[in-house]
């Protein structure tokens, strides 16, 4: 189990360089001047060219590139922005805190309403509830996350005068963002539950659980919801990840201080070593949420554990 | 007995199409996503003859109106009518969905289908090549393409392209492992079939099915992605008018106007959701064994 994590791991590495130098290399060739950009247009051309000769922007791709991971590696930083000349790995970190809390608080949304509403359509298969809430699902997976957003805070916030529109920084501000995250989620998870519920209902062992006496819930909630449990986790895990991605854009409709706004400005601004470091940080963080979820199904499924035992002898 | 056989066999591709169809036409929620696909399509296609305001008509005497007789939509903070906007927004919202996962799907089963096919080192460098495309959420590298590239249709069709290759690339490579060991392969290769009839004539014909899913789905989340990118100022710009750029433009209103969002919102809801009933449908009806 150690041995296979610590393979995972070593795995990560050159992945995460590849990510280094995909970003690198895009944003190389990305068009736009940052130096012109920051300056503005009133600008003399010698100063332009001062700021570029400071930034290192007319050395050659491959000093540049080396560079980058020079620091990245030896000097553990991610650099700093050009336009608040802030250390960004700080402002990074901070800010990141921000993101995963709405993508955790939204991912336990989605799973409880997701494996809530696939176990009763699994359990009602075919009959109007679980019509109607597969339709509900497959509406909500549908529906763009920033849009129900704006949605959520027509209503409870403008019209109900409920809850708070934007911000961040009390609880209350933390419920729309991960509602309007969560539904989506919520929508593809509950499909998901459902399919593997069916799956697992008709197997000998639920109909042997069923036929010495062991309560419905029991059969449901134990026998059948356990075993069912690998795809939905995969599913949560992929969740997860795509809600750290998709908080970039909902983050903006709710002006929440977190990576994706972050990120959105520093587009804006050409802010180049933000951009590079963000989505760096973020595809770090999508690697580690992957591999725990890889780690999770052994805790779920023992025959995965065991195969997992296995690989390690040979 | 024998006749009936030969006859199968030579319509045999049709009867298969038409199996599918015949499945697919009893399934009430795919016809519908189907019918409202067609239509959406159709009506930005023959928008100069539908709309009935140009996109970029401006009615400054009649701005931030709510829906009436005249607007069936309303109008926009410059007056432009909704209904015609979002009739003309499909023209870029429904084409860079399409042309982007089209694009993809031919890259992606290309690398797929040479990973699996061949194997060895070819599938390693590919494979390596996809995780690290895939080491992001996709919606991220959509965005980091098109901040690198700059805002526009084509740019947005570019990102969206290469974000959804690795979903396509992995599942052709699956269905090339599945089918690699029939024995239908063994005897195209033992007949010395050169590799590329193999996979086109012989491979690819039988891997296509979950692929063709894929893509339905997949103009689905394109349209998602892209509504998701313009919402941020990467994708198509103003006065051209694209449902994700609408709800952009339309979200400082939200106070007091809000079907400004409503609409190009519920465009956005209802051409996603007819494209994923008709994918579910489509999956069933290739594979009935997968219906619960």
């Amino acid at each position: 189990m150690v041995r296979y994590i610590v393979k995972r791991v070593l795995m990560m590495i050159p992945v995460l360089l590849g990510v280094t130098l995909l970003i690198f290399t895009l944003l190389y060739f990305a068009d736009g001047d940052p130096a012109r950009n920051l300056m503005g247009a009133d600008a003399t051309e010698e100063e332009i060219q001062e700021l570029r000769a400071e930034w290192g922007l007319d050395d050659p791709y491959l000093v540049r590139y080396g560079r980058y991971l020079k620091q990245l590696l030896i000097d553990r930083d991610l650099g700093t922005s050009y336009v608040t000349k802030q250390n960004i790995s700080t402002e990074i970190i901070s800010r990141f805190k921000v993101t995963f809390l709405v993508a955790i608080e939204s991912t336990v949304l989605a799973l409880l309403f997701g494996t809530v509403l696939g176990i009763i359509a699994a359990t009602h298969q075919n009959t109007w509830m679980d019509n109607s809430s597969m339709v509900a699902a497959l509406v909500g997976a549908s529906m763009p996350g920033f849009w129900i957003g704006l949605v959520l805070s027509i209503v409870f916030a403008l019209k109900l005068r409920l809850l708070p529109a934007s911000g961040w920084g009390t609880f209350a501000q933390t419920i729309l963002p991960s509602l309007s995250l969560a539904i989506t989620s919520a929508g593809t998870l509950a499909r998901q539950t459902r399919s593997s519920m069916l799956e697992v209902i008709r197997q000998d062992y639920i109909v042997t659980a069923k036929a010495k006496g062991v309560s419905r819930f029991k059969v449901v909630y134990v026998h059948a919801l356990r075993n069912a449990l690998i795809p939905i986790v995969t599913s949560a895990g992929m969740q997860l990840s795509w809600l750290i991605g998709g908080a970039v854009v909902t983050e903006t409709v709710f002006s929440i201080p977190g990576l994706g706004m972050y990120m959105v400005t520093a587009i804006n601004q050409r802010d180049y070593p933000v951009i590079q470091g963000s989505v760096l940080y973020m595809a770090f963080a999508f690697s580690i949420v992957m591999l725990l979820v890889d780690i999770l199904y052994a805790f779920i499924d023992p025959r995965i554990k065991a195969k997992y035992k296995n690989a390690k002898k040979a | 007995m024998k006749e009936r056989n030969d006859r199968n066999n030579s319509s045999g591709k049709e009867s298969m199409f038409l199996t599918t169809m015949s499945r697919l036409a009893k399934n009430k929620l795919a016809v519908a996503g189907l019918i409202v696909i067609v239509t959406m399509i159709l009506m930005a296609v023959f928008a100069p003859l539908i709309a009935p305001y140009g996109y970029e008509e401006q009615d400054l005497y009649n701005t931030l109106k709510g829906p009436s007789a005249e607007h069936w939509f309303g109008t926009d903070d410059l007056g432009r009518d909704i209904f015609s906007r979002i009739i003309y927004g499909g023209r870029n919202s429904l084409s860079i969905g399409l042309v982007s996962v089209f694009f993809s799907a031919i890259i992606g089963i290309a690398l797929g289908s040479a990973s699996g096919y061949y194997g060895g080192k070819v599938d390693m460098i590919i494979m390596r090549l996809l995780d690290v495309l895939q080491a992001m959420p996709a919606i991220l590298l959509a965005i980091a393409i098109s901040a690198t590239l700059g805002p526009g249709f084509i740019n947005c069709i570019i990102a969206l392209c290469i974000s959804q290759i690795p979903g396509f690339a992995r599942m052709s490579r699956a269905s090339c492992l599945n089918v690699q060991g029939m024995e239908y392969i063994e005897a195209a290769t033992s007949i010395n079939a050169r590799d590329f009839r193999i996979i086109f004539r012989h491979v690819l014909p039988n891997a296509i099915s979950p692929i063709f899913v894929q893509a339905t789905m997949s103009v689905a989340t394109a349209i998602l992605t892209s509504a998701s990118l313009s919402f941020i100022g990467l994708g198509v710009q103003p006065p051209q008018a694209e449902w994700g750029a609408m709800l952009s433009a339309g979200r400082n209103y939200i106070r007091g106007y809000s079907h400004i969002v409503m609409f190009p919102g519920l465009t956005i809801v209802l051409a996603v959701l007819s494209l994923n009933m008709l994918g579910d449908g489509l999956r069933d009806a290739l594979d009935p064994r997968l219906k619960n």
